[in-house]
C-alpha cells in the first residue's frame, strides 16, 4: 500500500520530530531559553531568538481544528483511497501548535477508514503512529484515532 | 500613517496594457504569448519597444528577461526584478516596475505573465517524488496535495468558525461567471452557471466543488509604466498607480499557513494595513475591485482583510449580488476573474483594473474612480490601488 505515498525527507530541522515518531512519541521542538514551543521546527526561536532548544514529548493529545475530504483527481497512491480526510489537529498542550493528520479507525487502519461525515471539528483526538516503508528507508507518519 | 515620503504615489501610470487569447490549450509556447501580450501592450501605449528599459516579472515566469529584450528589440535593458509566490505576485511585480520608474531606475517598464497551464506536468503538485523536502513535509505525506487541498482546510475552519456556508461561495462563483458570460475574451464566455449546476458540482476537496477552483488556462496578460507627466502624453487615459503593499505577515507559512495565532487572518490583513496608510482613499471609496481568487474561499478572507466588512463577515458581504456588475455595492472581477476569465497566475486582474479606471471595460462600472487589486491570500502578497489620474 505504501507505493507511491509520498514520505518526509528528514533535514536538520525536521529529524528530531521524526525521529520521535519512530519511537513512537510525538515531540515538539521548545525554546532553550524561553520555553515556547514551536512548530514547524525550525533553528531559531522568533520569540527571543535563541537558537537553543529541546526536543520535549507532549501527550499526543488534542482537537480537530479543521478537515477537509479530498477526491480525484489526485496522485494514485492518494486516489485508490478517496474519499479520505485530511484533518488539522490543535495540541491540548497548546492550541496554537497544529500539525496535519489524518483521523483513522485505528492505527492499523487506513485514512479512509472513518466516515468523513461524521467528523466534526472540536473532536477530541490522540495520536498513533503508522510504519511506512522498509528498514533505513522507514519512516513513522504520526495519525490520529477519537480520544 | 506611514512616517515616509510616498514616492510612489501617484508617480507612474500604467499607459499601455495587452493580452493573448485565453484558453485552455494554445499552440503558441510561453514565450511567443508573452511577447504577444507585451508587443500589445506597448502598441496600446504608443510606445516603440526600443524605449522599454525596464522588465518586472514573477519568479515562476519561463521566460527569460533577455530573451524578451534580444526578441522585441529593447534598448538597453537597466532594471530587471522578479517576485515569488506564484499568484501572490502579480500587484507586487507591478509595483516594483513602479517603484523602478519613480525612483528613476528605468524609464519605461515592461511587467507580464505568460503561462501555459493547460499541459499537465504544469500543475504544482504533478511530478513530485516519493520524498516530501521543505515546508512539504508537514502536509503532503497526510495526502493535502494539492492548493484546492490547502485552501479547503482553511475554508471549513471558515465556515466552522463565521458560519460561512457553500451558498456564500456560490455567491462569488455566480458573480463572476455572470461578469464573464458578457465578457469575449473569458473562457466562460457565454457559458451560464446556476446556483444548482454549483450545487450539483462534483467535489474536488470537501468543502469544496469544481466551481470554486480557477480555470486552466494557457495565455499572457502585460502592462506598460511610465513616470505620470509621460503618461498624460500617451495615447489611453493613464491609469495611476496611486497605492501598492505587500506584505509576508507575521507567522505566515506560505499556502499550509495553519501555524499563526489565527490562520484566517492572513497576509492580506497585513498588506491592506500598509496599502490604506499610503493612499488618500479608504475602503470605502472602492469604486470596483478585483480580488484574486484562484479559489472561492480566497475572496471572502481577502474582502474582509482589506476591510470591506468586519472580521467574519466576509461570506455574508456577498450576499445580495454585492459583487455583480452593475448593482452590488462592490462589483469585483468585472472580467470574469481567474475563477471564469481566465487564470494567468491574477495578472489578468490587472489588465482588468486598468480597463476599469479608463472606462474601457466590457461590464464597465460607471464613473469607477478606485480599483482595488488584489494577489493571492494565504502566499505572501500585494496589492495595488488604481485610481483615474488628475
Ligand atoms: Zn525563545
Amino acid at each position: 500500500m505504501i507505493e507511491g505515498i509520498l514520505l518526509p525527507e528528514l533535514d536538520d530541522d525536521s529529524r528530531p520530530f521524526w525521529d520521535g515518531c519512530a519511537a513512537g512519541e510525538l515531540r515538539v521542538q521548545a525554546c532553550g531559553e524561553c520555553g515556547r514551543l514551536r512548530f514547524p521546527p525550525r533553528p531559531m526561536c522568533p520569540w527571543c531568538q535563541s537558537f537553543a532548544h529541546n526536543w520535549n514529548a507532549v501527550s499526543g493529545r488534542g482537537r480537530v481544528w479543521s478537515f477537509v475530504v479530498p477526491h480525484a483527481p489526485l496522485l494514485p497512491a492518494y486516489q485508490e483511497f478517496a474519499p479520505y480526510n485530511v484533518i488539522v489537529v490543535e495540541l491540548d498542550e497548546d492550541p496554537t501548535i497544529r500539525m496535519v493528520g489524518n483521523l483513522v479507525a485505528s492505527e492499523y487502519q487506513p485514512i479512509n477508514s472513518v466516515d468523513p461525515y461524521s467528523i466534526e471539528i472540536g473532536q477530541p483526538v490522540r495520536v498513533v503512529f503508522q510504519r511506512l516503508g522498509e528498514g533505513e528507508e522507514a519512516v513513522a507518519l504520526p495519525r490520529w484515532v477519537r480520544a | 500613517m506611514v512616517d515616509s515620503p510616498a514616492f510612489v504615489k501617484d508617480a507612474t501610470c500604467i499607459v499601455g496594457i495587452g493580452q493573448t487569447e485565453f484558453a485552455k490549450a494554445l499552440e503558441p509556447s510561453e514565450k511567443q504569448l508573452a511577447l504577444t501580450a507585451i508587443k500589445a501592450a506597448l502598441d496600446d501605449a504608443g510606445i516603440n519597444p526600443s524605449e522599454v528599459n525596464g522588465l518586472s516579472s514573477y519568479t515562476m515566469e519561463n521566460v527569460e528577461e533577455f530573451d524578451i529584450a534580444r526578441n522585441l528589440g529593447l534598448g538597453d535593458v537597466t532594471w530587471f526584478s522578479q517576485v515569488g509566490y506564484g499568484g501572490g505576485a502579480g500587484c507586487g511585480v507591478v509595483g516594483n516596475a513602479a517603484m523602478a520608474v519613480a525612483t528613476g531606475q528605468c524609464d519605461v517598464a515592461v511587467a507580464w505573465r505568460s503561462r501555459k497551464r493547460g499541459a499537465r506536468t504544469s500543475r504544482p503538485w504533478a511530478g513530485v517524488g516519493q520524498r516530501v523536502s521543505g515546508h512539504p513535509q508537514w502536509s503532503r505525506p497526510f495526502g493535502l496535495l494539492r492548493p484546492v487541498d490547502e485552501v479547503a482546510m482553511l475554508a471549513r475552519r471558515a465556515m466552522h468558525e463565521y458560519g460561512w456556508t457553500r451558498d456564500h461561495l456560490a455567491n462569488v462563483a455566480l458573480a463572476f461567471r455572470a461578469h464573464a458570460n458578457r465578457n469575449p475574451s473569458a473562457q466562460m464566455y457565454g457559458k451560464e452557471m446556476t446556483r444548482q449546476d454549483y450545487t450539483d458540482a462534483r467535489w474536488i476537496s470537501e468543502p469544496l466543488c469544481l466551481f470554486d477552483n480557477c480555470l486552466e488556462t494557457d495565455g499572457a496578460s502585460a502592462v506598460v509604466i511610465v513616470r505620470s507627466d509621460r503618461a498624460r502624453h500617451c495615447p489611453q487615459p493613464p491609469v495611476s498607480i496611486h497605492a501598492f503593499a505587500q506584505s509576508i505577515n507575521r507567522q505566515h507559512q506560505v499556502m499550509t499557513n495553519y501555524f499563526g495565532d489565527d490562520p484566517l487572518e492572513g497576509p492580506a490583513w497585513a498588506c491592506a494595513r500598509r496599502l490604506w496608510s499610503l493612499a488618500d482613499v479608504g475602503p470605502g471609496d472602492v469604486d470596483v475591485a478585483q480580488i484574486y481568487d484562484a479559489f472561492s474561499p480566497l475572496v471572502p478572507l481577502s474582502l474582509q482583510g482589506y476591510g470591506f466588512c468586519a472580521k467574519g463577515e466576509g461570506g455574508p458581504f456577498t450576499d445580495d449580488g454585492a459583487l455583480e456588475w452593475p448593482n452590488g455595492r462592490l462589483p469585483t472581477n468585472t472580467s470574469g476573474g481567474g475563477m471564469s476569465e481566465a487564470y494567468v497566475h491574477g495578472f489578468n486582474l490587472i489588465t482588468e483594473g486598468a480597463r476599469q479606471i479608463r472606462g474601457q471595460a466590457i461590464n464597465q462600472v460607471e464613473g469607477a474612480e478606485v480599483c482595488l487589486v488584489t494577489s493571492g491570500e494565504g502566499v505572501p502578497t500585494g496589492a495595488l490601488l488604481l485610481t483615474a489620474a488628475r
